[in-house]
């Protein structure tokens, strides 16, 4: 890695001591001789393991389930169903008020994508608590499900998710996040050329070292210490406290170096039901996923669906951006609303264009729920965006990377969600990409700065 | 049937914290006797090295060195609120608050001296090797360790700080979408070069240059490890990895990493970092949030740089083997 400072020089002391310096970091030697204690290094007397048992299904009514069997498997000590848990629905964002409670914490009546949990067993081994959740029988009445987003946003299709009625999450301003911004549809009459693309990707997983997890110990006095490698510990804590009806001051979270967590542990999973299973046991609970649920329960980044329209001048300047994105929450909400949102937020990219028409959706479907993940919101936005960018050069016959300079984004330039631009960069990234690439842009856009004036 | 050789550019900005705002993080620091100090959050590590950030942050606001500082964190029961750590929030918005901490530690590091010294706590400075010197006559100085004894064993004071950085919640206005999503924004521009196979579809990325513009490397070593990483992490992106192959199809997913496709070490490019440093106006010692950023550029530039070998694009991502295979047949018979 190299710092280069003759940029910027102008904006920036270097009168520091211990910032700017590389220091070793101190929890390194923990790290690579195997002595940083993670939250799974735990060990209590007489803990008990937690085996969720998961719809088979996308989409399903259930009828009934039997427990008896399991119950009887040696080793079982608790079997959880829904009607054990104070506060079923619920959904994590409502403590920033983005409501309403979507999603259940064990199935409740319907199953709404394959791999949802239903009963938690709680066993003296996880041997036990597998072979015990193998038992537990429900009887289901599968219903069509839909997969596509296209397919769901079409009237008549399968409602996945009946506490928001529609297969998509209704904002304050109607069915999607929109930005308008100047004239779009004036800026297409008067472009050059018109390009409309549209772009597609699947679904990702964080793939953390360690696997999504917690142990709860009692700590006999009516308060429960929840050992956990959660991302966010008062939003965990403060979301257990809504699911369990408990109040904040007998709860206790402890976290500590994680191993990975990339967006993945923010949807407060694992902790709610751990403690429940603590609390009507008496007994310390440990729920860690295994490898394959870390992959195909927990979470991945959403799919997402970009369409973007751009109206281009000869001369290389983007003169209308119309960006159209679907977010595939899968199921429920958990932080997908803020997702798209975020889309919102960030297009049309680092460019100025004065004509902008931004909707952004996020559509349920009946797969695993979906979350952050490492760029929420802008990772394949960008990956559009900067696509549509090398298709929009080549289409006018220009350099993809002096196409960009001239729809660079600079100090003072209004974007189109209505806040100028304070501390750009992105000219002086290329100018340093260029030298770096051996790829060679006019002398105009070597001498372009960001914010110095006739520049 | 050839290897095709093409190269692909992007440049991308990313917000720092989280969309919208309304996203708090406190922090407290206090001396312990010995004159060390105690930052303490609830604030998680998760592997990027937050901690020894915060040390860094704290050791330079109240003059002393890093090592003199440890770090508290991940405790409700102990550590003042944190929203978490994610969206590229966590060195600006808790160090923000360290410093913040710090600073008010510092002042009564200061008077504390000031009385030990019979100065102004005005004329005092630190000289960062864990000495209060008198401005402009260093022979009058006193260790912090003696002021921290005095503190508590004479004076009765508390050298201690209290910190908080809140950036108010911004909502959307709902025709025109105006909002705020960001205080600051981190910069890439990212060149890939890849060879492509004709025949296999197979994508080899031979070199990924990134600039990064990141407001300012607090450790620059640990800035390395992150953009590093994340670079790889966006070449994985770009060519192998899903949980659902065939989406929106539901099978065929995934359970472990043999079936899981990330790149080995064989698969990794050779890889360029060069870092530009344009301070934040509201971020610790201007900096910005470079953890999420920095794995986005590879994508479009790979994606870009096929396009450039073959002349089809793949705009599904993954970039498979099996997708440049059908596009270039696809290609060919038309």
């Amino acid at each position: 890695m190299e710092l280069r400072k003759s940029y910027f020089a102008d904006q920036r002391k270097d009168d520091l001591h211990e910032i700017g310096q590389p220091r070793p970091r101190s929890d390194s030697p923990g790290h690579v001789t195997g002595k940083t204690a993670y939250f799974a290094d735990r060990n209590f007397p007489a803990m008990l393991h937690l085996k969720m048992v998961r719809s088979p299904h996308h989409h399903a009514r259930i009828r009934s389930i039997d427990i008896s069997e399991a119950e009887m498997h040696p080793g079982v000590v608790k079997i959880l169903t829904a009607k054990d848990v104070p506060h079923n629905v619920y959904t994590i964002l409502i403590l920033i008020q983005i409501g309403p409670e979507d999603e259940t914490v064990l199935a409740d009546g319907k199953v709404r994508w394959k791999g949802e949990a239903v009963v938690a067993v709680l066993a003296e081994t996880e041997r036990a608590a597998h072979e015990a959740a193998a038992k537990v029988k429900v009887d289901y009445e599968v219903l069509p499900a839909v997969f596509d987003m296209e397919e769901a946003l079409k009237p008549g299709a399968p409602v996945v998710n009946e506490y928001h009625g529609r297969n998509y999450y209704l904002y304050d301003s109607g069915e999607c996040r929109k930005v308008r911004f100047g004239d779009v549809e004036a800026g297409f009459a008067g472009a050059d050329h018109v390009l409309e693309q549209t772009y597609q990707s699947s679904p990702i997983e964080h793939a953390p070292t360690e696997t999504t997890g917690c142990i709860v110990a009692p700590e006999g006095n009516d308060r429960f210490t929840c050992y956990t490698n959660t991302q966010a510990m008062f939003f965990t804590l403060d979301n257990a406290s809504i699911i369990l009806q408990m109040p904040g001051n007998r709860l206790h979270f402890v976290g500590g170096t994680v191993g990975g967590g990339f967006g993945g542990k923010v949807d407060v999973i694992v902790e709610p039901i751990a403690i429940l299973g603590a609390k009507l046991t008496g007994r310390p609970v440990s729920f860690i996923y295994s490898r394959e649920e870390e992959m195909q329960i927990s979470s991945p980044r959403a799919a997402e669906k970009v369409v973007i329209k751009d109206g281009v001048m000869k001369d290389g300047r983007i003169v209308a951006r119309k960006v159209t994105g679907y977010t595939d929450a899968g199921a429920y909400s958990r932080h997908s609303p803020y997702g798209a949102q975020k889309g919102a937020g960030h297009y049309p990219g680092p460019y100025t264009i004065p004509n902008v028409w931004i909707d952004t959706y996020c559509v349920y479907t009946n797969r695993t729920p979906s979350s952050a993940m490492r760029g929420f919101g802008v990772t394949i936005g960008d990956f559009a965006l900067e696509v549509q960018m090398d298709k929009l050069a080549r289409l006018i016959g220009m350099d993809p990377l002096e196409f960009r300079f001239i729809n660079a984004y600079r100090d003072g330039d209004m974007k189109a969600h209505r806040q100028p631009t304070e501390g750009a960069a992105l000219i002086e990234c290329m100018q340093e990409a260029s030298r770096a690439a051996n790829w060679p842009v006019a002398e105009k856009f070597m001498a372009m700065s960001s914010y110095a004036k006739g520049a | 049937m050839a290897i095709r050789r093409g190269r692909g550019v992007a440049a991308i900005n990313y917000p720092t914290g989280m969309n919208l705002g309304g996203d708090p993080t406190q922090a407290l620091v206090h001396s312990t006797p010995t004159g060390n100090f105690m930052v303490t959050l609830s604030s998680v590590d998760l592997g990027q090295g937050m901690k020894q950030i915060m040390a860094q942050i704290c050791a330079e606001t109240i003059g002393v060195p890093t090592d003199r500082v440890v770090v508290d964190t991940a405790d409700t029961d102990t550590g003042p609120h944190c929203m978490g750590t994610f969206a590229s929030r966590g060195t600006h918005r808790a160090g923000n608050a360290v410093i913040q901490a710090a600073r008010e530690a510092r002042q009564v590091m200061l008077e504390v001296a000031a009385e030990e010294l019979e100065v102004n706590a005005s004329d005092l400075e630190t000289d960062g090797q864990g000495n209060i010197l008198v401005k402009g006559a260093p022979q009058r100085s006193i260790s912090i360790f003696d002021v921290a004894l005095s503190a508590h064993f004479k004076r009765g004071r508390s050298i201690s700080g209290r910190g908080m950085f809140l950036i108010p919640r911004s909502y959307p206005e709902k025709e025109t979408g105006a909002m705020k999503p960001s205080t600051c924004y981190a910069h890439a521009c990212t060149v890939a070069e890849v060879e492509v196979d004709d025949e296999t579809g197979e994508v080899t990325v031979l070199t990924v240059k990134n600039v990064f513009e990141i407001g300012r490397a607090l450790n620059p070593k640990m800035v390395e490890q992150q953009l590093v990483g994340g670079s790889w992490m966006g070449i994985s992106h770009a060519l192998y990895e899903t949980t659902e192959p065939y989406y929106p199809d539901r099978d065929h997913g995934g359970t472990d990493f043999n079936q899981y496709l990330m790149p080995g070490p064989g698969d990794l490019a050779q890889t360029e970092i060069i870092v530009l440093e344009r301070p934040s106006a509201d971020g610790p010692f201007g900096a910005k949030g470079p953890g999420e950023m920095c794995a986005n550029p590879q994508i479009p530039a790979v994606a870009n740089a096929v396009f450039d070998a073959v002349g089809v694009r793949i705009d599904t991502l993954p970039i498979t083997p099996e997708r440049i295979l059908r596009a270039l047949k696809a290609q060919a018979s038309n």
